[in-house]
This record gives structure tokens, C-alpha cells and sequence, in this order.
């Protein structure tokens, strides 16, 4: 585990800082000129340690508001590398950024943004094995992460060590947003005491998120933090915020908490981080592998059938808005409509299904088999290996 | 009873694509019930095997959850919205 320090003159390591510098009270003049906020309002976020789980696209905004805004020290835990994809809305990474490590590339930024405060870069993944030790020098840890099984090792760490988890979650044009783990105050069992069952929940097709969407509710997240921070307004505690971009609409649920939860009841059943892998279902957020044994084809043994003029017909499962980013001038026929589509296909010619990784063309060809037809193969690795493999000028996706 | 019933975004391509609907029924569990008849996709993503609601959907009436009401025999009225809020991770692709 790597990690980098920056201990600015102004902060002392233990003693609570007392006062600002001239350069501080210029930096956050706007913060000390609101009463809510004031001179001892920044102490506070001066003083404050805040722990974000994920620095991808929820970690973007909570990353580059909380350090503007001054806290004191910013820990943050990521063990992946900044990727092509993620630029469309982590907005804390430049082009530059792409292959090196998110928790580092974002320690960068941070430092730049305010040389002021402290900012820990942590490249590991967060495990049952070092949550304990990596949240218990923080005040708030900050959950924004993309899967089930940390969010419920998030969850049960803050409970056991008495600490507010700021959550948020996004899906597409979807957010929720609220405060677990206040003393009085629900937390993530007493909503949903146990993950979706791999493969019940939307598959790749059906994935994607409008890169604004997690700006949002990173900043709602963000603004959460500040005003447990600074002890101020009303908490998301006990509320479930719902907001609908493309409604634009917000909404609030009343959160309770569970008198019989497991992890924060009056009798407790959990009492240490268990393995959240297993309770997930091995890969809680995704559906499972396609292992189907399905007859193959590489993309290099098909253009050469296609280039000897074999009569193939090809079927490409994917989604419409897919085929329009590119396609194999397939003949397209989503995975879910092929049951009352099969009409279009004739079993007398050898067919060719594909998609965009293999995976979906694998259920569609494992389908089509037990429906009768006979000469039916899947592409190995789908357009993606199509790309790789024979055409690279077929963008991948 | 006029009931509407908010589909949430990762269930909306087993309900046609909708974002809610409206039902007429008299309880929680009546309104689902309707949903799922218009609905048959979203049967086994709302309920177990046995027709128990599935431990990571929550049911709410207006803002409370219907855990802490009367379960699916909550009785509705007029004008009433039941909202279906599953859990959700993340944005990530598979």
C-alpha cells in the first residue's frame, strides 16, 4: 500500500489548529464573512479528517469540494487506474491522467487545487482486513463506491467504530442520497438488509450513467459532509433522498432505523467485517459469468469465411442505440426481443451471433440451440475482440 | 382507489418503459399485484418464489415505508403514490 503525505507548515500533526493563516483567511473569505460558517465554522473543517471511499465519479466532486472548502485532511482510498471511459465524468482526472492510479492522479489535483491541507492517497482496495485501521483516524467516511459488497463493508465498519457514513449511489438518470450511521440514525442494513442476488439486477445492456448524474449527488454528498462538519441545518439522517434527473425531480422517503437490524439493533447479531464477496454472491453488483458451452468462432477464422464468400448470416443481439456506435452490418435483433423475433432467422443458413463482449450473443446462441437451430455460432469476444483482432477502425465502446 | 405506482429507473425495461403507472386498488399489495398483471417482467424482480417481497426492493406509501405500516395490507386512498425503491450500487458497466 503507497501512500503520500503532504503536512503543510499550518497544520499541526496533533493539536487542533486554533487559528488561520493570512493566505486562509483569503482563500475562504466567502466561507468567513456567512455566520453559519464563520471563523469557527472553518476551524472546524480545518481540524476535520474525511475518508472518500471510491475517487471515481462521486469521489470527483466530494474530492474537489471538500479540499476547496478546506478540510483539514482528506484520505483517499482507490486501487484503480484512471481509464479512457471514466473521463466522460470523473472530473478530477485530465487525458494525461489515463494509467495512472486514480488515488494518486486525484492527490495530484487535489494538491493543486489547496496546497493547504493534507491529502493521503491510499492505492489499495478497501478489504474486511484493513477497513478498521484505514477509517479509525477519520471523523466521516464518504461511500462513493459502484458495488454492493463494499458498500455493505462500508456500512458495518462505520457501525462498528461509531462513525456518520455519507452515501450515495447513482443508476443511469438515478440517484439516492442520505447520512447512515448517526447515533440515532438508521443505517445501510435497516434499508436494505441484504444485496440483490447476482443476475436480478440490469446487465451491461441496460447500464451506463449520464455523466452529470454523479456531479450531483457527489455534491449533495459533499454538502452532507460540510454540515456534519460544521454541526449546521438538517442531516440527510433518517431521510432517503431520491432525485430523477431526467424528471428532474427530487423526492425524500422517511428512513427509520430497524430495531431488529442486525448490524445496529438493540441485539446485534454482527459483531466483526464479515467476507461481503460471499454475502454479495461472489459479484454482488453484476450478473453472474456466462458459462455457457456454446460453439465458437474467432473473429480471424470469420472475416476469412466472410472474405472466401461463405454464406454466414450475422445476428447481432446487442441494443439499437449500440448498433448505431457501430456495427458488423449484422442483422439486429436485440437479446430480449429474440423469443418473439426468432421468425426472422432461418435455420437453414449458418448463423453468426455477436455483441459487444461475447457474453450476451452466448445466451442468445445457448437460447437459439435449444430452440432448434442447428448451425449457430458465437463470436469469441464479440465486437471488442472484432476491433482487436481484424478491424481496428471499429471504435470499441 | 386511484393509486400511482413510480417504477424506478432499473426496473422501467421489464414495465415498458414507463417511469409509473396507475392502478386502482385498495392496498399496497393489491396495487403490486395489479402492477405485476400489467406487468408480468417485473414479477420476479419484486417477489420471491414464494410471493414474499424481495429483501432489497422497498415499498413506500407517499414517504413511509411500508415495513413500518401495515405491510401489504396497508390500505390506500385516492390519490395515493407507492413508490418501489431498490437498492442501487453505482453506475458501473458491465
Amino acid at each position: 500500500m503507497a501512500s503520500k503525505t503532504e503536512i503543510p507548515v499550518t497544520i499541526a500533526a496533533a493539536t487542533p489548529a486554533t487559528s488561520l493563516s493570512k493566505d486562509e483567511i483569503l482563500r475562504y473569505s466567502r466561507h468567513l464573512i456567512m455566520p453559519e460558517v464563520g471563523m469557527e465554522g472553518q476551524l472546524r473543517l480545518k481540524n476535520a479528517k474525511v475518508l472518500l471511499i471510491g475517487t471515481g465519479g462521486l469521489g470527483a466532486p466530494l474530492g474537489l469540494y471538500l479540499a476547496a472548502a478546506g478540510v483539514g485532511k482528506l484520505g483517499l482510498v482507490d486501487f484503480d487506474v484512471v481509464d479512457f471511459t471514466n473521463l466522460q465524468r470523473q472530473v478530477t482526472f485530465g487525458t494525461s491522467d489515463v494509467g495512472k492510479f486514480k488515488s494518486e492522479a486525484a492527490r495530484e489535483r487535489l494538491s493543486n487545487l489547496n496546497p493547504a491541507i493534507e491529502i493521503v492517497a491510499y492505492e489499495t482496495k478497501l478489504t474486511s482486513e484493513n477497513a478498521l485501521e484505514l477509517f479509525k483516524d477519520y471523523d466521516i467516511i464518504v461511500d462513493g463506491t459502484d458495488n454492493f459488497p463494499t458498500r455493505y463493508l462500508v456500512n458495518d465498519a462505520c457501525i462498528l467504530l461509531g462513525k456518520p457514513n455519507v452515501y450515495g449511489s447513482i443508476f443511469r438518470f438515478e440517484g439516492q442520497a442520505t447520512v447512515f450511521g448517526m447515533p440515532d440514525g438508521p443505517c445501510y442494513r435497516c434499508l436494505y438488509p441484504e444485496p440483490p442476488p447476482p443476475g436480478l439486477v440490469p446487465s451491461c445492456a441496460e447500464g451506463g450513467v449520464l455523466g452529470v448524474l454523479p456531479g450531483i449527488v457527489g455534491s449533495i454528498q459533499a454538502m452532507e459532509t460540510i454540515k456534519l462538519l460544521l454541526k449546521t441545518g438538517d442531516s440527510l439522517s433518517g431521510r432517503l433522498l431520491l432525485f430523477d434527473a431526467l424528471a428532474m425531480k427530487f423526492r425524500e422517503l422517511k428512513l427509520r432505523k430497524n430495531p431488529n437490524c442486525p448490524m445496529c439493533g438493540e441485539h446485534r447479531t454482527i459483531h466483526k467485517l464479515i467476507d461481503y464477496y460471499e454475502f454479495c454472491g461472489v459479484r454482488g453488483e453484476e450478473a453472474p459469468e456466462v458459462n455457457l458451452n456454446v460453439p465458437e468462432i474467432t473473429p480471424k477464422e470469420l472475416k476469412a469465411r466472410l472474405d472466401k464468400g461463405d454464406d454466414l448470416f450475422i445476428l447481432d443481439v446487442r441494443e439499437p442505440h449500440e448498433f448505431q456506435i457501430c456495427n458488423l452490418k449484422g442483422h439486429l435483433i436485440p437479446l430480449g426481443e429474440l423469443p418473439r423475433r426468432m421468425h426472422e432467422l432461418d435455420s437453414s443458413r449458418e448463423i453468426v451471433a455477436h455483441c459487444r463482449s461475447g457474453k450476451r450473443s452466448a445466451e442468445a446462441v445457448d437460447f437459439l440451440r435449444k430452440a432448434g437451430f442447428k448451425k449457430i455460432l458465437n463470436l469469441k469476444g464479440g465486437i471488442l475482440a472484432w476491433s482487436d483482432e481484424v478491424d481496428p477502425s471499429v471504435p470499441k465502446y | 382507489m386511484a393509486v400511482k405506482v413510480i417504477i424506478p429507473t432499473p426496473l422501467r425495461v421489464y414495465a415498458g418503459k414507463r417511469d409509473s403507472t396507475e392502478v386502482q386498488a385498495g392496498s399496497v399489495g393489491d396495487a403490486l399485484a395489479q402492477l405485476t398483471t400489467q406487468f408480468a417482467d417485473l414479477k420476479k424482480h419484486l417477489f420471491t418464489e414464494d410471493g414474499q417481497l424481495r429483501s432489497f426492493v422497498n415499498v413506500y406509501l407517499n414517504d413511509e415505508d411500508i415495513r413500518y405500516l401495515a405491510k401489504d395490507k396497508t390500505v390506500t386512498k385516492d390519490g395515493d403514490t407507492v413508490s418501489i425503491v431498490p437498492s442501487i450500487a453505482g453506475g458501473r458497466m458491465g
